[in-house]
């Protein structure tokens, strides 16, 4: 089987075992990225010589007898969002279009501790503002099971990049579904990790209360591999959690769901629901069933609510954090002819250097903020967010995890949404409340809709710091259906 | 009736910091017109005596220890500035004409 087609955790060991080396790992994969990005576009930026030096360190590390975890060595694709001193980060945005961060972000910096190889920076919705990558202000990457449709977003690049086998792993970052949902659209696993979990220190902030990175991978194992690897408190953050990882490596190597509590969310199916999402949805729950699991139904009706307090919330924060793009300090600047004031130079750059749905989160954010409006929009949303969290506890006081649909349709074709974001946004539905609720919640295919022949995802959530319960329950999962389906469900897409 | 006119966008443009043209105007006032009516939801929800929440942790107020320590240098502060005069940044004027 050629190197593209291993997973993560057997290319790690066998660049440990001296097998292989990282470099010809490397090589591999930047291959596979010059055969099929020209139809894919996953990445906005990628240096071979950069990534070829980062495996020439490693193998030199190794030599020397270095201790490196279990994925030294291993390529991984890095979502356009997070900071990186060797290599342009854009955020997909026009207005740091060619700016070079002086500095790494935690994450970025414990991929290369870990002696993880980054192959380059993929494509993302403008500030992770969207659900198809469509917002890009670099265009659109393209669903490798079918090239005229959305790869999901707003972590669309590493989801594309992880399915065509361009990388075996890649980072995302999930504010309303940003991991997930793009995971579900394209047959991989992605995980939103608990809240603080893994840190933001620089990651371009969108909205700061909900912002979590997390991984991608083709299996649920190097999943967890790769959380482990950049997850863990990090002092920059004030927001991290100071506690232990939760155990999620050994939780995917025990897939075993016998005795657990598996709550079945009632308000995430019907209406708005594509039939082949809900068949293959249903079959899981069978499925989870007849591996031993108690299968109950939990109602938690602000969840309906959950949509509309997330699109308060999100743009709210998302209008004061992009108020540090002034045009002052780095990136764009338009307009500054010697007689414009800094205000005006200010407005004509951030009406230049962002794009249509960053300028309607802005505005409404702005809106939803003001005196006057405050109490009705952004304070109710906040109570609102109470409420799911208390329906939340009440739920896992009956159960160890809550299942639903990942996201309501399969990929949708590029552009039927594109100038309509209320319908855009609906793609989010099943996955906010655990962004509001700062829980976490994974992804993993559960096979292909009958309509389409396109993936479906299983969504599991746990409270916060039970990472481990996503990964088992993943894990159990993964395991039954591979061996129903004699293999990942990925290797039912179309070569590319 | 509409939940937001034109001229309320402009304003929100204008506090905004974007320069939109008048068809941008148009075009934003009537998709924020239908958003804002679909959040407007949150009001269903009955949460009168519920406190908000800002976020999901239980944490206030994080400092860390008031200690010196590296930081960027100037050259890498200022390296990605659109213009730099004497190791600052160079602005364009921030006082009006009549200043």
């Amino acid at each position: 089987m050629s190197l593209i087609r291993k997973t993560a955790a057997e290319l790690g060991a066998m660049i440990a075992g001296g097998e292989v080396s990282a470099v010809e790992v490397a090589e591999a994969h930047l291959d596979r990225m010059a055969e099929v990005e020209p139809k894919v576009q996953a990445f906005l930026h990628v240096d071979r010589e950069t990534t070829l030096d980062q495996a020439r360190a490693v193998d030199a590390r190794l030599r020397a007898g270095e201790k490196l975890g279990p994925l030294a060595g291993v390529p991984v694709a890095h979502k356009d969002i997070f900071v990186t001193r060797d290599m342009p980060t854009t955020a997909g945005s026009k207005i740091l279009e060619g700016w070079r961060p002086p500095y790494d972000a935690t994450v970025t910096a414990r991929l290369r501790a870990a002696g993880l190889v980054i192959l380059g920076k993929t494509n993302l919705d403008e500030f992770a503002m969207g659900s198809s990558t469509e917002n890009s202000a670099f265009g659109a990457t393209h669903n490798p099971w079918d090239l005229t449709r959305v790869p999901g977003g707003s972590s669309g690049g590493s989801s594309a990049a992880v399915a065509a086998y361009e990388a075996p792993l890649s980072t995302g970052t999930d504010t309303g579904g940003s991991i997930r949902q793009p995971a579900s659209v394209t047959g991989i696993v992605g995980m939103k990790p608990t809240y603080g979990g893994s840190s933001r220190y620089g990651l371009i902030a969108f909205a700061s209360s909900l912002d979590t990175p997390g991984p991608f991978a083709r299996n649920v194992l190097d999943a967890a591999l790769l959380q482990e690897a950049f997850s863990g408190y990090d002092p920059m953050d004030s927001t991290s959690v100071d506690q232990p990882v939760p155990a999620v490596v050994e939780a995917a190597r025990n897939p075993d769901v016998a005795g657990m509590r598996i709550g079945v969310v009632k308000e995430f199916a019907g209406e708005g629901y594509q039939p082949g999402v809900l068949a293959r949805y249903n079959e899981a729950i069978q499925l989870l069933e007849s591996l031993g699991a108690k299968v109950v139904e939990i109602s938690c009706p602000a969840f309906r609510t959950a949509l509309p307090a997330y699109y308060l919330i999100a743009p709210s924060e998302c209008s004061s954090n992009l108020a540090r793009f002034d045009a002052m300090r780095y990136g764009l600047r338009v307009g500054d002819d010697g007689t414009r004031s800094a205000e005006e130079v200010m407005a004509l750059t951030r009406a230049a250097g962002f794009g249509p749905e960053v300028k309607r989160r802005v505005m409404l954010g702005t809106y939803a903020l003001s005196s006057g409006y405050y109490d009705a929009y952004y304070g109710q949303a906040q109570k609102v967010r109470t409420v799911i969290s208390r329906e939340f506890e009440a739920a896992y006081e009956q159960v160890d995890v809550l299942v639903s649909p990942t996201t309501p349709t399969t990929a949708f074709p590029i552009g039927e949404r594109a100038d309509d974001p209320m319908a855009m946004y609906l793609a989010d539905l099943c996955t906010i409340p655990s962004n509001l609720a700062g829980n976490a919640a994974i992804s993993v295919p559960c096979g292909l809709a009958d309509e389409d022949n396109l993936p479906v995802g299983l969504q599991i959530m746990a409270p916060v710091l039970a990472d481990d319960r996503c990964y088992r329950v993943g894990a159990a999962v993964e395991k039954a259906l591979e061996g129903r389906w004699g293999g990942p469900l990925l290797a039912k897409a179309p070569e590319l | 009736m509409s939940a937001i006119t034109r001229d309320e966008v402009a304003h929100l443009a204008r506090l905004s910091r974007l320069a939109l043209t008048n068809d941008e105007l148009d075009h934003y006032a009537t998709q924020l017109d239908a958003i804002i009516e679909a959040v407007a939801k949150v009001s269903e929800v009955a949460a009168v005596d519920v406190p908000p929440s800002s976020h999901a942790l239980p944490l206030t107020n994080v400092f860390r220890a008031d200690e010196v320590r590296q930081c960027l240098t100037p050259e890498q502060a200022l390296s990605g500035a659109p213009a730099v005069e004497d190791d600052r940044f160079r602005v364009p004027r921030i006082l009006g004409e009549e200043a």
